[in-house]
């Protein structure tokens, strides 16, 4: 139920493969120096961002705020500390569960899943 | 040393300035700790770079050591474990490996308050912290419209910052009836037409699956919120800036004593005036020791620096001299009204230091 939620709201905002306006391109003091641009997927759904920044940073320039929902009371959650602390970002990345996603750098053809409940580990052995 | 933050940039270099081998150690993929993302110019004095943002800051101290044969810099590295025997479980690559270090230097820093309140959990409501990493470090705006809570110096910074970056701030709201942080920044923010609501917190924040809208509320002289006093802003995103807690973990795994002093963020070692705790050889700098500002993280990373190697038989000729002057610009920088808190704080802290016989 979360995950279509989350689903619709996505389907909503975004429009595969589109970076929005929510990167910064010109800044008073700050410049930005982007990597390559690579391609990823979010349950299922190819987006974009720039190799070697964190997946947190690509989702949420593509309008991703929810990231997973709690393990419990299943409610939405997003990243809050951006520095690997929280633990509120905790996603599933190429099948491995529990990856904090504000840490985990974007690469190329990366799988990206929302994580329901605490993760298998050894779900393909 | 544990964490490259400006308490630990600055201990490795005291260190290594009187000849000792240094690690240092961060889980961060770049040195500089949370200078990385300060884009604004730094107060103080000379010695702790004022006039300069910290983003430079950290470049400037991290070069002072890159390439030194004395220095290893271990990245993309977290300390897990602090064992009985002194060992450190270190976690990189999903491997552990483990060192034995003669001495430490902990400057792990702090994490970010949270605030108690309706949906305080929803996507979109973050730490200042964490808005400013999004922004200033990977140029991303975290929202179009921000309601941000806390007017101390970070709240405040940060409510500047997102206005650099091209989102709109509505309000800036803040429990105590003044405003926490300097003037200086409070009235920058006020000229852009920003509100700092003091006397006001947040009653609830609003939506399903992201944050959708706040509202606030006024406080009377006690902190009870006031009925029907309520504003609504329609914002996507609500920013956190009330305060940070020092992230002492691996000191109670130490065995460290600890005190709850709730002027100085909340647990932290008891220590000497050299920042060695009551684990003889473990020393601790910056935010983990008392949240302040990096300006004196810096030199109380150069004072455990400079203390950790002098206690091992390393000296240099300026040593003594450079330790009085690091003494005495923390003294300098203490000084004044804001500064009141952190003062009341850490003389409560030697009074139980006393107490426990770690102070002389």
């Amino acid at each position: 139920m979360g995950g279509f939620i989350a689903g619709y709201f996505l389907l909503g905002r975004v429009s595969a493969s589109v970076m929005t306006d929510s990167r910064i391109t010109s800044h008073p003091i700050l410049e930005f120096k982007e990597g390559r641009r690579v391609r990823f997927t979010f349950d299922g759904r190819e987006l974009e961002g720039y190799e070697g920044e964190p997946v947190a940073a690509a989702l949420h320039a593509c309008g991703v705020r929810v990231l997973g929902e709690s393990p419990k009371l299943r409610r939405p959650r997003g990243f809050f500390c951006a520095i690997g602390n929280c633990s509120s970002c905790l996603m599933t990345v190429d099948g491995r569960p529990n990856v904090r996603v504000c840490r985990e750098k974007l690469r190329e053809g990366m799988r990206v899943t929302t994580q329901r409940g605490k993760g298998v580990l050894l779900a393909n052995d | 040393m544990i964490g490259a933050g400006p308490a630990g940039l600055c201990a490795t270099i005291a260190a290594r300035d009187m000849g000792a081998h240094v690690t240092l150690v961060d889980s961060q993929d770049r040195p500089g700790g949370q200078l990385v993302k300060q884009t604004h110019k730094f107060f103080g004095s000379r010695g702790q770079f004022a006039g300069k943002r910290g983003i430079d800051i950290a470049r400037l101290l991290a070069e002072r050591i890159e390439n030194d044969p004395l220095v290893e810099i271990m990245l993309d590295a977290t300390v897990v474990g602090f064992y009985d025997d002194g060992a450190l479980g270190i976690e990189k690559n999903d491997a552990l490996t483990f060192l034995k270090p003669e001495r430490v230097v902990c400057a792990t820093g702090a994490s970010e308050r949270m605030l108690a309140f309706p949906n305080n959990d929803l996507p979109g409501v973050y730490g200042a912290g964490a808005v400013q990493t999004l922004m200033n470090v990977y140029g991303v705006r975290p929202g179009k419209a921000v309601l941000m809570v806390g007017a101390g110096n970070i709240g405040l910074i940060v409510s500047y910052q997102l206005m650099q970056a091209g989102v709109d701030v509505v309000a800036v709201v803040e429990a105590m009836p003044q405003v926490g942080g300097y003037d200086v920044h409070a009235r920058k923010i006020q000229r852009a037409g920003v509100p700092i609501l003091t006397s006001h917190t947040v009653k609830a924040v609003h939506g399903t699956q992201v944050v959708e809208g706040a509202t606030i509320w006024s406080l009377d002289g006690s902190f009870r919120p006031i009925p029907g006093t309520e504003r609504y802003f329609e914002v996507d995103t609500v920013c956190l800036a009330v305060g940070l807690t020092p992230l002492s973990d691996l000191l109670w795994q130490a065995g460290c004593k600890m005190a709850y002093v709730p002027e100085l963020g909340g647990h932290v070692a008891l220590r000497n005036e050299d920042y060695e705790t009551s684990r003889p050889g473990l020393f601790v700098a910056g935010d983990l020791a008392g949240i302040e500002e990096a300006s004196s993280a810096m030199i109380e990373g150069t004072i455990a620096g400079l203390s950790a190697a002098w206690s091992l038989g390393y000296s240099a000729a300026d040593c003594e001299l450079r330790l009085a002057a690091a003494r005495a610009q923390l003294e300098a920088l203490r000084r004044g009204p804001k500064r009141e808190k952190v003062r009341s704080g850490i003389d409560e802290l030697m009074q139980l230091g006393r107490e426990a016989g770690i102070v002389a």
